[in-house]
């Protein structure tokens, strides 16, 4: 497993930005150091021996959770759009988007 | 540098699955409903909802494989992680590196094959209309969003960057429809989005390594793509040969204006931080659910066409486009029967090519042994050409019915030889000028006589017929 490089600060500015959050300069330089700490400690796992652990995709031991191709009732339009803080023409209101979805 | 700039293409088509309901919530999956009305709190991202997978869903993936070559294989979900309004959890749950079927190939009409580097399950984003002055992204004050195609299934299907050139793009989309339509994954129509197309676009000197890409996307129909990788291609020659450089980024095809407009910016580029999706266990269906997935795809297009153009032999460039029309109608298994019903295989073949386009549905109705008898009298010359057109639309639109009758019905009873002669005989002697010029090698006037002779006849005369007496007078 290779170990990546030391997380600085431009890496925690760049996370907070893509998860929409607005730090202060001095709240990036507390994060830095925790989001450090949390990220050694995954590190850990790195130093133990794993050579006779089956690696898993998911933490419980089943598959193929399926449900068959049945419709069932939908909620009701006006207790859906209830909760919009704004509402249109039967449709959800939101504010201006820049650039189009991925 | 030196060589011809060459076209780098690969393609990525999103398929929506015909089932009944979404990929991970009991919702119905429905085109056209009012906004807003096939929901649940799942395909709402509420708090607290949790998915389920449809076992249809997978059916359908795993037919599509089948019909694409790829192996099947064990697969996870993952998340996806982008703000946009089109999906209200702030991720879409799609497939990461485990995708459920991986490589294959799709072979076009041309010969060609272009390779399939995966093809695996996702679901829909909702929909939105980007409101303000101009009705374009940029412009807009504010948008309206529809969540109905939340959470409806997916497959989205890469391709290697095989494809060179605007057309080989639209044949490679166009075959992989009606691949699609044929497993009764898709619908396939493009117009109501059920099958939509991005195109990786990138060029390079012919040898030379790949050049960097820029993907379009809102490409809606088959000619949008075909003229949006045309497009793309001159824009990147232009920038290289100018001495620009292309940047990697996503543009959006103006059908209007004919161009691809930059969408966002580099620094944009987006980070989804997939990871695997909680919620959900992985995947593995056993060998016989794969098999019987399998045995389900139907006929696939490139079968039909080599079974139609085995009935005609070794077919014409002109058949072969016969062959091909005629399988993307759907309207092969007609001229099968009404060969095996005793029709020459080249004559029908033509008429359903040429002739049954227009009222397809009335068409895919007909009654085969109909179609047989008469496509035998218009070998047989019976019936012209013209004639036995005008039949054929009188027997598509009543489902079948007696050739001879509707023939006789319609006044068609054949010109004898006799009859025939005697009015070209009557006409040359009318006309002895034209006849003269004929005489002395002036072929044009051949059409000058056999409209008179359709003139004198109401156009029941053959018109081959007409050509062989002249020519045989001539002489």
């Amino acid at each position: 497993m290779t170990t990546p490089a030391a997380l600085g600060r431009d890496d925690v500015a760049h996370v907070a930005a893509l998860a929409r959050l607005a730090l202060t300069d001095e709240e990036l330089d507390r994060f830095t150091g925790q989001l450090a700490r949390v990220i050694e400690h995954a590190r850990d796992v790195a130093a133990l021996d794993v050579a006779d652990v089956v690696p898993t995709a998911h933490a419980l031991p089943i598959r193929n959770v399926l449900r068959p191709d049945e419709p069932e009732p939908c909620l009701d339009r006006d207790t859906v759009l209830a909760q919009a803080p704004e509402v249109e023409d039967g449709r959800f209101k939101v504010p201006r988007i820049v650039g189009e979805a991925p | 540098m030196s060589g011809e700039w060459e076209t780098v293409v690969g393609l990525e088509v999103h398929c929506e699955l015909r089932t009944r309901t979404k990929l991970f919530c009991a919702c119905p999956n429905v085109f056209g409903e009012e906004p807003n009305t096939n929901v649940c709190p799942v395909c709402l991202g509420l708090p607290g909802s949790l998915p389920v997978l449809n076992e249809e869903a997978v059916e359908l993936a795993m037919r599509i494989g089948a019909a694409l070559h790829a192996e099947v294989r064990p697969s996870s979900f993952y998340r996806k992680n982008y703000f946009y309004p089109d999906m209200p959890k702030d991720y879409q749950i799609s497939q990461y590196d485990e995708p459920i079927n991986v490589g294959g190939h799709l072979d076009l009409p041309d010969g060609s094959r272009v390779g399939i580097v995966r093809a695996h399950l996702e679901e829909d984003t909702g929909k939105t209309a980007h409101l303000g002055e101009t009705g374009r992204i940029h412009a807009a004050d504010y948008s309206l969003v529809d969540y109905n195609r939340s959470g409806v299934p997916l497959v989205e299907i890469v391709s290697e960057p095989d494809i060179r050139s605007a057309a080989q793009a639209r044949a490679y989309a166009a075959e992989l429809r009606a691949v699609l339509v044929a497993t009764g994954a898709s619908d396939g129509k493009m117009e109501e989005g059920s099958m939509r197309v991005d195109a990786n676009v990138s060029v390079r000197r012919a040898g030379a390594e790949l050049g960097t890409r820029c993907e379009i996307k809102n490409l809606n129909s088959l000619r949008s793509l075909a003229r949006a990788v045309e497009h793309e291609a001159a824009r990147q020659v232009a920038l290289l040969e100018a001495g620009g450089v292309v940047v990697q980024e996503t543009r959006h095809w103006d059908e209007q204006a004919g161009r691809t407009i930059s969408m966002r910016s580099k620094e944009e580029a987006f980070d989804y931080r997939y990871f695997p999706e909680p919620d959900l266990v992985p995947l593995a269906p056993d060998e016989a659910w794969r098999q019987r997935a399998a045995a389900a795809v139907g006929r696939l297009p490139a079968e039909r066409r080599r079974g139609l153009a085995g009935l005609v032999g070794e077919p014409t460039p002109a058949q072969v486009d016969q062959v091909q029309a005629v399988v993307d109608l759907g309207l092969d298994e007609l001229v099968v029967a009404a060969v095996s019903a005793g029709a020459p295989a080249t004559l029908a073949l033509a008429r359903a090519a040429n002739e049954l386009a227009a009222d397809l549905e009335a068409a895919l109705a007909l009654d085969p042994g109909s179609f047989a008898a008469l496509v035998v009298l218009e070998a047989r010359g019976e019936l012209t050409a013209t004639q036995s057109k005008a039949v054929l639309a009188e027997l598509v639109a009543a489902g079948g019915g007696d050739p001879v009758s509707i023939a006789a019905a319609r006044g068609f009873e054949s010109l004898s030889d006799e009859f025939l002669r005697d009015v070209v005989g009557q006409l040359i002697e009318a006309n002895p000028g034209e006849w003269g010029r004929f005489c002395e090698g002036e072929d044009k006037l051949a059409g000058f006589f056999t409209g008179q002779v359709m003139k004198a006849t109401g156009g029941k005369a053959d018109g081959k017929a007409v050509a062989a007496e002249l020519r045989r007078r001539r002489n």
